[in-house]
């Protein structure tokens, strides 16, 4: 397997500092100002030490200087280095680095939110993975630790079989200028395949793990065979929403908001206004999915649902899709939301039910945050 | 310090015995009837209407060598008689006074349709062991039909269909409620029997909130199936107060007692209110185990629920003992005849062999050596005991995660639990699905070994986790002592490369079959 690696020299520095972030020249600039420390080499360097010791010799594509190139010196890696134009530590020289690897397998960045955007944004078909890195992490394609990043990096090279992949991984940002003003405002900008741990082989009473695409088809089946004719259904962003309209073979819109009405899909990347428009008349009813690992349920993401909107369907008008495995893997087993309405959050606090399969829910607590 | 293993497995790279022997070899030659057989029922036993035109497919070999053969297989395998501490499934010694008391022809030579008269001795027993079963659970009738603990758990299923229906109330009673970490066969044979399944998380006790168990349970709920203590080795306290809250929605309750060697004697079934449960013979009860079939799920329930329990129940009246089929509300069979007898034989022997007392004892031993391990293994850097803010005693087993070792070194549990058999030690169990820790897995000590041979495994373990260390490409490609090396996982996830018979194998693998014309 062919691996390419970019470092954002300068992920980082401003959460140390009070920044909330390092996006954009000037913040870096203030964070240089008041003495921030670039962090994102060293822990680059703590993945690749230990992909160095599992497979000596690994061949790894790395961008120049202190992109890449400059951590990998005394490790017994073999690698090869890619031409840019010049380093500015911008996201440009991240995008750069990463159209220059050309055709490889997996593009595996130090940095965070910001740098998880850039590389995705050019990624195209390869997938990604992050050593984390950043101030902000709400993207689901960071390694848990560098270590667990330098462990998949061997696994991926010396045994590509322990690998699987995950084509949904979302790729999340917060506007850092907004959120310097007291407003935390993140935005879903998309989905990057991901490798994932497999683990093969579970021995004697165990048998093959379902995979997650059968799970969502099937609790969407079930959902939709339980859909009201005369009830507006929201349909948020993300793939166990959308698998909804899959359902009833139509094609959702991935990082927007569509409407159902009747078992047809009438808006798609619809608008408040669009919204509001449809659901004269009609009861509304909201199909949601649940970030990674963090368990976002509302306000991650998915803003375009307003909060009065939200209201109106009320906790017993969600609809959840997650897979158990999802569920189970959450950092605590809890579903956030955040809807920017603090009156509302603690009005959906309380045990809903999560449809995880045909015929299969599980209990989740919703929690304000 | 006791000892590390030294090991190495026989390897004899035989084919299999399908492709032994050669034409006309035979490991018997039977003598031709007698004269006077053949004047009295003639010279074709065999009508020939059921007579086979082609010779059977059998391999041709001796006695001798067959039995040469079948002894390589078995020096190939780790047997059952190492030190295997595979957790969730209460591993015991299978003794041999009650393998040979099976072996009698009062029990191997009887059948069930012989008619009741015959078989007074064989139907006391299991009679008797019913009776044991109820003290143990406070539940008032157990049957034996189910062939493990997963068809138990169909009975249940079965059993809450029959009674819902009696009631008129299936169409209303839809669901079945239960915890993440209860046994996978409990959702997925309420799933089968047609309800749907609303799962529990597990919260910051490790066990689900009542809270959550309120929330689930309504007028919807027909049942709830539990384990209690679960396999992280945690007990919820609370147990009570949940099949309070489950019978005032008007919910059944079974208890799922795969788990039972921890509190074996120290509480019960029904005393908790439960309605019904099912033991394991081939765990708790020191009968042999064997997948998919010789094992037994012993299914008990209240009175109340018993008219419904699958056909025939054992029954006693006066000094005579019957085999009552008569049961008109029953919901069927899940198995056929009275259930593996041989199995419930030995599963008696050994209660009776126990004693009330020696069943308690024996379940604090379990207890006992589960903790002992703990502390041992807490010793070992990189492993994790599961729920580690829980600073209490855990019961019988306990999940353990090699997380932060696979973090460091890639290892994982799986080339860990490979690695075991380079030492003669059999793999762990790992864990049930879906996995809630990462890279678990599940020891359980049980009352059997000793603590030499529990000091024997912690060191294989502590051998390893330094074996990963100083060289984690050699444990990734674990095995190397063993018959044979590592298998690839994947196949298993492709039906195609699978071949479970000699048929099989011959249609995917090799391709003849279609040659010869063989469906």
């Amino acid at each position: 397997m062919r691996i390419g690696l970019v470092i954002n020299p300068i992920a980082g520095m401003g959460g140390a500092v009070g920044l909330k972030g390092t996006d954009g020249p000037d913040t870096v600039a203030e964070a240089l100002r008041r003495g921030a420390n670039a962090k994102a080499g060293d822990r680059a360097y703590t993945a690749l030490r230990l992909l160095a010791d599992r497979v000596p010799g690994a061949r790894l594509a790395v961008a120049p200087g202190q992109l890449g190139a400059d951590w990998v010196q005394d490790l017994d890696l073999d690698t090869t280095t890619v031409e840019i134009p010049n380093i500015t530590t911008t996201a440009r020289d991240t995008k750069q680095a990463v159209l220059a690897m050309g055709d490889l397998d997996v593009i595996v960045f130090a940095g965070g939110d910001g740098t998880a955007r850039d590389v995705a944004s050019v990624a195209g078909d390869r997938a990604i993975l992050g050593i984390p890195c950043g101030v902000k992490m709400h993207s689901g394609v960071f390694a848990v630790t560098p270590q667990a990043a330098g462990a998949m990096m061997a696994d991926m090279i010396s045994a590509p079989e322990r690998v699987g992949w995950n084509d949904s991984a979302e790729v999340m940002d917060i506007d850092e200028e907004a959120l310097r003003k007291g407003i935390l405002a993140p935005r879903l900008y998309g989905f990057a395949r991901i490798p994932a741990s497999r683990s093969l082989m579970q021995a004697a009473k165990g048998g093959p793990r379902q995979d997650a695409t059968t799970s969502l088809a099937s609790a969407a089946a079930a959902v939709v065979a339980e859909m009201e004719e005369e009830t507006l259904y929201i349909i948020g962003p993300g793939t166990s929403a959308s698998s909804i309209a899959q359902a009833v073979n139509e094609t959702a819109t991935p990082l927007g908001v569509d409407a159902m009405l009747g078992g047809k899909v009438v808006a798609r990347d619809a608008s408040d206004a669009t919204l509001r428009e449809l659901a004269k008349g009609h009861d509304i009813r909201i199909v949601l999915g649940v970030t990674g690992r963090q368990g976002f349920l509302l306000g991650r993401g998915n803003q375009q649902i307003a909060p009065d909107m939200i209201s109106r369907a009320g906790r017993d008008g969600l609809i959840i899709l997650a897979t158990e495995d999802k569920l189970t893997a959450l950092a605590q087993p809890q579903l956030l939301v955040d809807t920017g309405d603090p009156e509302l959050d603690a009005s959906l606090e309380g045990f809903v039910r999560v449809s995880t399969g045909a015929n299969r829910q599980m209990m989740m607590r919703i929690a304000s945050c | 310090m006791t000892r590390i293993p030294e090991f190495r497995a026989a390897k004899w790279n035989e084919p299999v015995v399908m492709e032994m022997g050669r034409p006309g070899a035979r490991g018997q030659l039977f003598p031709a009837p007698e004269g006077e057989v053949t004047e009295t029922v003639g010279a074709d036993l065999i009508p020939g209407s059921m007579a086979r035109k082609d010779r059977p497919e059998l391999p041709e070999i001796t006695e001798f060598e067959a039995q040469r053969h079948y002894l390589h297989l078995s020096q190939m395998t780790l047997g059952m008689m190492g030190i295997s501490l595979f957790g969730t499934c209460t591993m015991k010694y299978n003794s041999k006074t009650t393998e040979y008391a099976t072996l009698r022809p009062e029990l191997a030579e009887v059948h069930p349709y012989q008619h009741p008269d015959t078989l007074q001795g064989v139907l006391e027993i299991v009679h008797d062991f019913d009776l044991i079963l109820r003290n143990l659970s406070g539940m008032d009738q157990f049957i034996f039909q189910a062939g493990g603990g997963a068809d138990a758990a169909y009975t249940m299923t079965a059993v809450a269909r029959a009674y819902w229906d009696d009631r008129g109330m299936l169409d209303q009673r839809t669901e079945m409620v239960t915890s993440v970490q209860a046994h996978p066969c409990n959702p997925a044979t309420a799933a089968a029997a047609g309800f749907k399944v609303v799962n529990l998380p597990l919260e910051e006790n490790g066990y689900p909130s009542l809270e959550a168990l309120k929330a689930a349970v309504s007028e919807k709920t027909a049942l709830i199936m539990l384990n209690n203590p679960d396999d992280m080795g945690i007990y919820n306290p609370e147990i009570k107060e949940w099949v309070k809250v489950a019978k005032e929605a008007g919910a059944l309750c079974f208890y799922d007692h795969a788990n039972f060697n921890g509190v074996m004697g120290k509480l019960s079934a029904g005393e908790l209110g439960f309605d019904a449960c099912m033991f394991m013979l081939h765990k708790t009860f020191g009968a042999p185990k064997a997948g998919g079939g010789p094992a037994v799920g012993a299914y008990g329930c209240t009175d109340e629920l018993a008219p419904y329990l699958p056909c025939p129940v054992i029954t006693k009246n006066g000094d005579r003992y019957d085999i009552d089929e008569d049961r008109p509300k029953s919901a069927g069979k899940v198995r056929e005849y009275w259930g593996n007898v041989p199995q419930v034989v030995k599963a008696y022997g050994w209660a009776r062999a126990m004693g009330a007392e020696g069943i308690q004892l024996a379940s604090d031993i379990s207890v006992v050596a589960n903790n002992y391990m703990d502390k041992k293994l807490a010793e070992i850097p990189g492993l994790e005991i599961s729920n580690p803010s829980i600073n209490a005693y855990r019961m019988e087993m306990t999940r353990w995660s090699l997380g932060p070792l696979t973090e460091e070194t890639g290892v994982s549990t799986v080339d860990f639990a490979n690695r075991m058999a380079d030492y003669g030690i059999d793999p762990y169990w790992m864990s049930h699905e879906p996995w809630i820790v990462a890279e678990p897995f599940t020891p359980e000590a049980g009352e059997l070994w000793s603590k030499e041979d529990i000091d024997t495994w912690i060191n294989v373990i502590r051998q390893i986790a330094e074996d990963a260390r100083t060289n984690p490409e050699m444990v990734k490609t674990a095995p190397h002592n063993q018959a044979i090396a590592q298998v690839k996982g994947d196949v298993f996830e492709d039906p195609s490369k699978w071949a479970m018979t000699w048929r099989a194998y011959q249609r995917k693998i090799v391709g003849e079959d279609q040659e010869k014309g063989v469906a």
